[in-house]
């Protein structure tokens, strides 16, 4: 006598389920991921220090309610903002100990005196519009990047951007702790220093 | 009597379609391990502005999100129309900001508590008042560390 054979489980089915829990994946989640302008905000203090930054050492940039740039009391367009934050911060016009071998600037008394002590100080108004102060925080922070990279490559060879991007690359064959020091003397040589007031009423 | 029938001319096979299920297993599983669970379901219209100098925000599970920008169309009956900050699906305003900051750290474990941060993704024609405000609350708990959500492109194209 035969044996009889299993039934087969009908799977035509099977297809509609896979496709349902698809179509719930699909909706359900996203793809995306998030890119920015990383910041960090400055810690509370009680009494914030006053009078011991040089005028000279201060790049003062200042956003009106109209949108309105203004750098050192007058006004300029934001495409040139990159360039001046520059030409201020690689200015090194100090001598003796303030003295900065490294910058290429102008080298004017009247400007700042050395990468570690020039401040740029950013104010904006109550009124003023998010989309023109993320233009204008990105510039800033292009200047840091571009002298950054600059020094980099006079250094180690390669960018700081470069840097940073094998620092998070976990296939990155080099030596990380070797990396770290070197994207700190990066930073030191041209700290990032942007103050950010209140804003005004 | 042969054993060779002829076959029957004209009739398709039918198409096996056994390996469908396969096929939409394979497409499953990977958008099962490359996508992430929607968190919050935006209330608030949020165009963000454009940069260049940014970086990415990996590790999803240490951003907390904090949205603004003005109520879209359906809610702005009953929100106003005047820019509004958004936390966990529901409009708040900027007191309940460190509530909202205690309570995600509280979710997290303890040695992740200093690499959390805090994305804010403000809708580029919100006024910096309130972007100020939510700063000023984030430093009052000691959430330094922000990051502005932007898309990415040439940072000119903000003032148009």
């Amino acid at each position: 006598m035969m044996k009889k054979s299993a039934p087969s489980v009908n799977a035509g089915s099977m297809a509609d389920i896979a496709f349902l829990l698809l179509i719930f994946f699909l909706i359900s989640t996203t793809i995306e991921t998030d890119y920015g302008i990383t910041r960090k905000l400055p810690p509370l203090i009680d009494k914030p220090t006053e009078g011991t930054i040089k005028e000279k050492n201060l790049f003062r940039v200042e956003l009106n309610q109209h949108g309105e740039l203004l750098v050192e009391g007058a006004t300029m367009r934001i495409n040139a903002l990159k360039e001046a934050a520059i030409n201020f911060l690689d200015n090194g016009g100090g001598s003796g100990d303030l003295a900065c071998s490294y910058c290429k600037g102008s080298r004017r008394t009247s400007s700042s005196d050395n990468p570690n002590k020039a401040v740029i100080s950013l104010h904006n108004h109550r009124e003023t519009n998010y989309a023109t102060y993320i233009a204008v925080q990105n510039e800033l922070v292009a200047a840091y990047t571009t002298l950054r990279n600059r020094e980099a490559q006079r250094l180690f060879g390669k960018t700081f951007v470069q840097m940073e991007k094998d620092l998070k690359d976990v296939n990155y064959s080099g030596n990380k702790k070797i990396l770290k020091e070197n994207i700190k003397k990066i930073q030191f040589l041209f700290p990032e220093k942007l103050s950010e007031a209140e804003p005004k009423k | 009597m042969s054993k060779f029938k002829k076959k029957k001319g004209g009739e398709l096979p039918a198409i096996s379609t056994a390996s469908l299920p396969d096929i939409v297993f394979m497409l499953l599983f990977f958008f099962m391990v490359a996508t992430v669970m929607r968190q919050n379901t935006l209330m608030i219209e949020n165009k963000l502005p454009v940069a260049d100098q940014i970086e990415k925000l990996d590790k999803k599970d240490l951003v907390m999100y904090i949205y603004a920008g003005k109520p879209s169309s359906r809610y702005r009956a009953s929100a106003g129309n005047q820019a509004r900050i958004q936390l966990n699906d529901k409009f708040a305003d900027v007191s309940e900001i460190k509530a909202f900051v205690l309570a995600e750290r509280a979710s997290k474990r303890e040695e992740l508590i200093p690499f959390l941060t805090t994305a804010l993704k403000v809708d580029g024609s919100t006024n910096m008042g309130l972007v100020g405000d939510i700063k000023k609350e984030l430093r009052d708990i000691q959430a330094l560390k922000i990051n502005y959500t932007t898309r990415t492109g040439s940072a000119t194209d903000n003032l148009k």
